[in-house]
């Protein structure tokens, strides 16, 4: 195990951040932790990147202790925190060479690991890294915490604040350093990013609700669920949560998405009920579920 | 009533020094809509809002904002409409009773107005146990439920919200969603700007803009059907990427 996780537990004063998590991750799996904000993503990795202690619980990366072993681990481990933490007033040069020279590397050492996604950073490498776009800034960050070749990767909500096409491609580097042996941890508040992973983990409050692959999570959710959409939105919601039968009822983009307490019934009798709503335009289909749904019904 | 336009926009054009941050842009908003304007960082998005707020100058083009010229009435366009940003809504540091007395003050209500509302208020979102709480400690879920509802104490025609549920729980997010489904549906106008592309599916109708351009406009399920995709993010990858 690359990661191994055991019972860890951290409160913040009255508030517990982190309650009883255990889990483990296996060497080259690409590993996400998904949940909003709040949920303690943060103080777990603070933990495993030994920049915090857990109040009870064990943990180890690539079998180093968090606790005893937590110079080892700082070598062998890259992490990228949420919020920009390299050097503004240096260079995009400067600030690698820099971290390069505290792990007692050079750039040229390691720059197979990098090259891909510092070769469309280099031309800006004498910009100051304040001055660069959040999208340049994330791969100055990926960069900086590659320079050491670490074996396992922690990247605390990369895809923050960052628009559709530079997620995508941020996501296309994670696979491509996936391939190269790292270990990657993950963390993200976008439940359309966990289809990305090879295994998730659903977390929120401080728990985790489930872990397995996107695959499996989605496939045991319990209920048959429904693309409900009509001409108006709010009533619609207003009158399916009316609706004597049902089980649940969320918008879902532009549709709603229905589930009802019985496991058989005629989508028929549904559509009378709006009917007699005054709804016009009614459309009702069956679909699949999604991490999103899931996690709602385990987080209910 | 769906028919009346409270936002129409034509040409609007932001130009910074040798940069066009906004480029001839047009569009129309309903009364009642759910509008989404989007676009990738640095498209042009918050230059063009804040054109339309009020607090930035065209360089040239024209706009109405709830009726009201963006060049001669920047003043009473900010009294009819509301604000809210995923960055800042309210006071940490004050309670959630003070803060809707400060908004309400803000906003231009009389005393008697301000004292109504946060009762009402209050009482509308279930508030009672937490209303001498200080904001700063409670969950984000509720700190954006409240800022919606500061964001519409003077009843403005529109209210404009910046990425408003991004990083909130599922469950929650719905929830704030349903909010602003009601809102709309008693008139009131929603403009949603924001990059999330989740977001962008629950609006009426959204642009895309690139480049200081607005390079599509139309409901997301025609979006979806014109480029043969299944969500707004591939939608938005196709156009962004060419």
């Amino acid at each position: 195990m690359n990661i191994s996780v055991k019972h860890i537990s951290k409160s913040f004063k009255k508030i517990k951040a982190i309650n009883d998590i255990s889990f483990e991750v296996k060497e080259g799996e690409l590993f996400g932790l998904i949940g909003p904000d709040g949920a303690g993503k943060t103080t777990l990795f603070r933990i495993l990147t030994t920049l915090l202690i857990a109040d009870e619980g064990v943990a180890s990366i690539a079998n180093f202790d968090v606790v005893n072993d937590y110079k080892k681990i700082r070598n062998n481990v890259g992490y990228m925190p949420g919020r920009f933490s390299l050097y503004q007033d240096l260079t995009v040069e400067e600030n690698l060479s820099f971290f390069a020279t505290i792990f007692g590397t050079t750039i040229h050492e390691n720059y197979e690991l990098i090259k891909d996604i510092y070769t469309q950073i280099e031309p800006f490498k004498n910009r100051r890294a304040g001055k660069l776009s959040g999208g340049m800034k994330q791969k100055l960050a990926l960069c900086c915490a590659l320079i050491h070749k670490p074996k396992v990767l922690f990247l605390d909500e990369p895809t923050t604040g960052v628009d559709p096409v530079s997620r995508k491609e941020f996501w296309e580097m994670l696979k491509r350093l996936q391939q190269k042996g790292i270990t990657i941890l993950v963390s993200t508040p976008y439940m359309d990013e966990a289809e990305l992973c090879d295994r998730i983990a659903l977390i929120q409050h401080g728990k985790i609700l489930q872990i397995d692959t996107p695959q499996e999570i989605v496939k045991h959710y319990p209920k048959k669920i429904y693309n409900i959409s009509s001409d108006n939105m709010h009533q619609l919601i207003e009158n399916l949560k009316s609706y004597e039968h049902y089980y649940s009822v969320y918008p879902f983009g532009e549709f709603v998405h229905y589930t009802d307490k019985r496991d058989n019934f005629t989508l028929q009798e549904l559509q009378q009920y709006l009917e007699s709503k005054n709804h016009q335009n009614i459309i009702i289909k069956i679909t699949k579920p999604t991490i999103e749904d899931t996690f709602m019904e385990l987080a209910k | 009533m769906k028919n009346e336009s409270v936002i129409v926009v034509e040409n609007l054009t932001k130009i910074f020094g040798s940069f066009t941050a906004v480029n001839a842009i047009s569009f129309e908003v309903k009364k009642g809509e759910i509008f989404g304007f989007l676009g990738a960082n640095g498209a042009g998005k918050t230059t063009a809002m804040k054109m339309l707020i009020g607090i930035g100058k065209p360089t040239s083009g024209n706009a109405k904002v709830a009726n009201l010229d963006i060049y001669k009435n920047t003043e009473n366009i900010k009294k009819n409409i509301g604000y809210m940003s995923q960055k800042f809504a309210l006071y940490d540091d004050l309670t959630v009773k003070e803060n809707i007395t400060f908004f309400g003050g803000i906003y231009g209500l009389s005393r008697i107005q301000i004292k109504e509302k946060t009762v009402s208020l209050i009482e509308e979102l279930g508030l009672q146990d937490i209303e001498n709480e200080l904001v700063g400690s409670l969950p984000l879920g509720w700190k954006q439920k409240i800022a919606f509802s500061t964001a519409l104490l003077h009843n403005p025609k529109i209210v404009f919200l910046d990425e408003p549920t991004s990083g909130v729980d599922p469950i929650t997010r719905r929830q704030f969603w349903e909010m602003i489904y009601k809102t709309a549906d008693k008139g009131t106008t929603i403009f949603v700007t924001t990059h999330y592309m989740d977001e962008a599916e629950y609006c009426d109708r959204v642009s895309i803009m690139v480049n200081g351009k607005i390079e599509a406009i139309d409901t997301p399920k025609n979006l979806k059907k014109l480029f043969q995709v299944n969500n707004m993010n591939d939608v938005f990858l196709k156009l962004a990427r060419g």
